[in-house]
């Protein structure tokens, strides 16, 4: 408080630095353009003041070549940033491949957070630095807004549909958390912090709580809810196995196709017979209204364990071993 | 130049006395009347945008939730409204040649046809309410899209209920109409009210006339 | 300048004293007495705005924001949003300044519809009542822009009676326009060609097209939006299926244009003073009078800027960031044109020529600091951020009001015959261009180090900025206080106002001070360009020969 005034927020994301660069070009560009106004203005002002009550200057018609010039010169400069804006807005809009991942859950007025490995947050987030993390979000109620500044990352929290955003933190601290769509009374206080840790404190944290992982709870739910008798493992059931689907193309009953993506699997469970797998009846009742937001989120957890091969599922925090090696991949990676 | 003004408005009826002469007037008055009429393109083109959004989201939806749709009454209402806008065409004729007794026959005519429409529409409404097809609590669906259907049944009756209103407001500038025309407010030269109600009125028609296939015919062949 | 010096005893009939009497005014079909009845509600509304302000502002101070609950805080806002743009910005230099210049621009005896246009006043009047009433049953708590499901199923306000009022009220915004497009097109005097008109009526007349073209749309939206909350079942709704992001696409196709339907005005205006207060024509004149409409066309296709970050997919994202960056175009070349005529004109520093100079900085900064709202990595970090207040408030505070009082300065005179006190209006000048900048450009930085818009309470390191924020605002809301006290004085008390005391070309100053009812005593014949100051100089001197002549003879 007492130091001054603070002018630059902290930059502990690799997205921040990148973001901080084109904004110092743009902060730059605007006190010059704007120095450019104002310097004239006051000039012309001075030098050309009314000496003569009755005086009448001759009029100028205006000039094509200058008009032309501050017309297109500008324009170039506002395409040249807008080229950098969308080529780093672009990069940062997917994920690196092998980013762990944590799902989200607005509500008003408090972030849900969950890890793969079960450990369950409210409005605080634990993540490791140095290592991609990918946010899967949805709302229970209204829209929400998850942004840290410290990041430079916000997006949007719909009800209805998943968004995503990611980050790879790489300043071990404490950063604020805000909500930044309005959403309701308390809007201010639907605030929270995010831990970067160093991986190894990370990894204690990890093993130091939670409930069982997600994908065993949502095999929990998945037994309870009866849906194992028809997702039959091998096939042969009323419905399709589930066992390596996820992110695999799925072919449907109208012969058109998706990828079975945490969207898909959501879809699947709430409104079952929107995409009928080729070979089956809609025979599957939708579970809208018996199971929450939360829950669908580790039903698709379990099903995303159910494929071996997704690499960014963490089965068990003790054995985590693939950490290491998925450590810092170059940010901005192409999926 | 003042005094020749001044002349000229006393000698014409229905001059205003802020336009120079008939001909500004009567051109005022019609691109205000066209300016109007696109901003309830505007104000529909919402509602069909919208329309069209949710249609391309879930089309299956849409194609269940439109046989619920009588075509044969939505048809019925089709030629009613068209036979109105003719009968409103040959108002604005009798107007503009003097014949105030067809004037107001056709008038009438024209009201007649739209409280018809308007009493079907009632009925479907009606039949909708008997079906439980109203969003919110009745609503009663079945199958895996019954949200969706739902959300059709929005749509089906803020697009109907738009148009509906601007129909019964139509009645009412009728109403006005037939008073005016019985009173002999209106001459050949001069019947500016009858000639922008009868565009509005066509443009009515004409919401109807897209309202009709977007919401009772598409997706039925697929039955 | 002025040809006649009239007595202030003069017994002329005006608009003002054609008649007397509350009927005269609540009945009247004069544009001018429509446009005086616009100005009291307007004040009225802005003064409601304001205090919203201020109250939001003294909760500000601290960080846990003790001054005000979360829930009258998130009401405050709400209010202080939906009065200063639906029943104050809207309405300001269209409803007030067009209603009374456009016919007399353009010269004619009134407005294409003179009732319609008595009309558009109930209608908005009826609209701010409901949005009032909606206030004091209880309040609304949606912020401005209604994003559903939140307005739709969760709060507990009076979101219904809010919406149909702004809806009811963007009647009034559409019949004006309206109103005003038949009469640009119809109405012109024998002479006035589209190239000779003042710039401010094409800036009008770029207004009127988004107001006819875009206020419909917002319209059908409330309607839905009221639906769905009655019934609890509608098109925006998740849990059928339906997309809260489209609601905030249609919310956004009518308001982003409704951002220009704000500025646009105010650069008009700006037009004018800045000819005649450099006794210059507008440098580059076609291309000033073409970027209005560059500007009301391009302004329908960047409302996808509002949701960078909603979800939206990324190439809809890249379309409307290129598109965001094409529109501040236009605007540059009318700042650029605006410095340009400057160059070698003959300037005073009257007070309209203070708010002009005042517009032209403020005006700039919160059109580069756009800049970086279009583009899209930063947009990310700074959406829904201080920052994005600040610079919507530069433009809108520091570009449209601050155009509307140099525009209330300018035609004062005209407006009631009478002149202000030059001292006050100039002192008063730069107090809110001070207070203004002590206001909004700490929220800049807040915006920048992260505080979000629309929090109650926020974390201690923001406050040394916010205090200054604050503090900036009570001399903003002062400095705009005195101007209210000086213009209702010499209502009575100022000096008598010459025809023309500015020295101005258009037809409005041709015409007496306050005019005739019918505006002109005669249709007026136009022989020359806009702004043609030396054609202006010849007429005066015959003007003073005559007289000569009369008195001599």
């Amino acid at each position: 408080m007492f130091q001054g005034i603070p002018i630059q927020p902290e930059q502990a994301s690799s997205i921040a630095r990148q973001v901080d660069y084109l904004y110092y070009f743009l902060s730059a560009t605007a006190i010059f353009f704007s120095a450019v106004i104002f310097s004239s203005v006051f000039y012309f002002s001075v030098r050309y003041r009314r000496r003569v009550e009755s005086e009448v200057p001759k009029p100028i018609h205006g000039s094509l070549p200058l008009e032309l010039a501050w017309s297109i010169g500008p324009g170039i400069i506002c395409m040249f940033i807008f080229a950098w804006a969308s080529i780093l807005y672009f990069r940062n809009a997917n994920p690196p491949e092998g980013a762990m991942e944590v799902y989200v859950v607005g509500k008003q007025w408090m972030w849900k957070l969950q890890h793969p490995a079960g450990q369950r947050e409210i409005n605080e987030l634990h993540v490791p630095a140095g290592r991609p993390v990918k946010l899967v979000m949805t709302s229970e109620d209204v829209v929400h807004s998850f942004f840290v500044p410290a990041f430079r990352v916000k997006k949007d929290v719909v009800p209805g549909m998943y968004t995503t955003v990611w980050f790879q933190a790489d300043q071990p601290g404490q950063y604020h958390l805000f909500c930044t769509q309005y959403c309701g009374t308390n809007h201010s206080q639907m605030i929270g912090w995010v831990y970067v840790m160093q991986p190894r404190d990370y990894e204690n944290w990890l093993s130091g709580g939670g409930g069982g992982n997600m994908a065993s709870s949502g095999e929990r739910l998945f037994q309870r809810l009866g849906c194992a008798t028809c997702h039959v493992p091998g096939g042969g059931g009323r419905g399709p196995q589930l066992q390596g689907i996820y992110g695999k193309p799925v072919l449907f009953e109208d012969g058109t196709k998706a990828v079975a993506d945490d969207a898909y699997i959501r879809e699947s469970i709430l409104n079952p017979a929107a995409k009928v797998v080729a070979g089956y009846k809609p025979v599957m009742p939708t579970f809208q209204g018996q199971v929450t937001e939360e829950q669908i989120l580790q039903l698709i957890a379990y099903v995303k364990s159910l494929t071996k091969d997704q690499g960014n599922v963490v089965e068990n925090p003790s054995e985590d071993k693939a950490t290491p090696k998925m450590k810092a991949p170059p940010a901005g990676k192409k999926p | 130049m003042a005094d020749h003004a001044a002349a000229a408005h006393a000698h014409t009826p229905g001059l205003r006395h802020h336009f120079v002469d008939m001909d500004q007037q009567r051109e005022s008055a019609r691109l205000g009347m066209w300016l109007f009429l696109l901003t309830e393109i505007m104000f529909f083109g919402g509602l069909f945008t919208g329309y069209a959004i949710y249609r391309f989201s879930y089309p299956e939806a849409w194609r269940l939730a439109s046989h619920h749709l009588d075509v044969a009454l939505g048809a019925i209402n089709t030629g009613v409204l068209i036979l109105s806008s003719l009968t409103m065409a040959l108002a604005v004729r009798s107007a503009a040649t003097g014949k105030k007794q067809l004037l107001i026959l056709f008038l009438i005519a024209t009201l007649v046809f739209g409280l018809v429409f308007l009493g079907i529409k009632a009925k479907e409404y009606h039949d909708k309410f008997e079906h439980h097809l109203i969003p919110g609590t009745t609503f009663e669906a079945e199958g895996p899209w019954a949200h969706q259907e739902m959300l059709f049944y929005c749509f089906y009756f803020a697009m109907t209920g738009m148009h509906a209103l601007h129909m019964i407001i139509g009645m009412v500038g009728l109403l006005i109409l037939i008073r005016m025309s019985m009173n002999n407010k209106f001459s050949p030269e001069y019947h500016p009210h009858i000639e922008l109600f009868g565009l509005y009125w066509h443009f009515v028609d004409i919401v109807w006339i897209f309202l009709f296939p977007l919401l009772y015919l598409i997706g039925r062949h697929a039955a | 300048m002025s040809t006649s010096n009239p007595s202030p005893n003069d017994r002329r009939q005006h608009y003002l004293n054609a008649a007397y009497g509350l009927r005269s005014w609540l009945l009247t079909v004069d544009h001018k007495r429509i446009a005086l009845l616009y100005l009291g509600s307007i004040t009225f509304f802005f003064f409601i705005g304001g205090s919203f302000a201020v109250m939001i502002r003294m909760n500000l101070l601290t960080p846990d924001g003790s001054f005000l609950q979360a829930e009258t805080y998130n009401k405050f806002f709400t209010m202080h949003g939906l009065v200063m743009i639906f029943f104050f910005l809207i309405p300001s230099i269209p409803a007030v300044l067009g209603n009374f210049l456009i016919p007399m621009m353009v010269g004619a005896k009134d407005l294409a519809f003179p009732r319609l246009n008595l009309l558009s006043w109930y209608l908005y009047i009826i609209g701010g009542v409901m949005a009032l009433s909606a206030a004091a049953l209880g309040g609304v708590d949606t912020g401005w822009t209604f994003y559903t499901p939140y307005s739709s199923t969760y709060s507990n306000g009076n979101v219904v009676i809010m919406g149909v009022g702004a809806f009811v009220a963007g009647f009034s915004s559409i019949l004006t326009g309206l109103n005003f497009i038949v009469t640009i097109h119809k109405m012109r005097c024998p002479g006035l060609t589209w190239f000779r008109l003042p710039l401010f009526v094409w800036a009008m007349y770029a207004t009127s097209v988004i107001q006819i073209l875009g206020t419909p749309v917002i319209a059908i939206t409330l309607l839905l939006l009221a639906a769905e909350r009655i019934f609890h079942v509608g098109i925006f709704d998740p849990r059928i299926g339906g997309d809260p992001v489209l609601f905030q696409h249609f919310f956004w196709f009518y308001s982003h244009p409704a951002v220009y339907i704000m500025i646009l005005p105010a650069m008009g205006v700006i037009s004018e003073l800045v000819a005649t207060f450099s006794r210059k024509r507008i440098f580059g004149y076609n291309l000033v009078a073409f970027s209005s409409v560059a500007i009301a066309m391009l302004s329908f296709l960047v409302w996808g800027h509002h949701l960078f970050v909603s979800g939206q997919s990324i190439y809809a994202g890249l379309v409307f960031s290129v598109l965001s960056f094409m529109v501040a175009i236009p605007s540059a070349i009318k700042v650029f044109n605006w410095t340009a005529t400057f160059y070698r004109g003959s300037i005073s520093y009257d007070t309209p020529m203070m708010y002009c100079f005042g517009f032209i900085g403020l005006f700039t900064m919160g059109g580069v600091t756009g800049l970086l709202l279009a583009s899209l990595a930063v947009d990310v970090h700074l959406h829904d951020t201080y920052f994005v207040i600040a610079h919507f408030h530069y433009i809108m505070v520091g570009g449209a009001v601050m155009g509307y009082l140099g525009g209330m300065h300018f035609w004062w005179p005209k407006i009631t015959g009478r002149m202000y006190p030059e001292i006050w209006a100039r002192f008063a000048a730069v107090i809110i261009f001070v207070g203004f900048n002590l206001t909004f450009f700490p929220q800049f930085m807040l915006g920048y180090l992260g505080m979000p818009r629309r929090y109650h309470a926020y974390p201690a390191e923001f406050q040394v900025l916010n205090v200054m924020s604050t503090a900036g605002a009570s001399i903003l809301g002062l400095g705009y206080l005195i101007p209210m006290i000086y213009f209702i004085w010499s209502m009575r008390y100022g000096k008598p106002a010459p025809p023309n005391p500015w020295g101005a070309t258009g037809l409005e100053w041709r015409t007496p001070s306050p005019p005739p009812t019918e505006n002109f005593e005669e249709i007026p014949v136009v022989t020359e360009e806009a702004y043609d100051f030396e054609a202006l100089a010849r007429r005066d001197a015959a003007a003073l020969r005559n007289e000569g002549e009369l008195q001599n003879g």
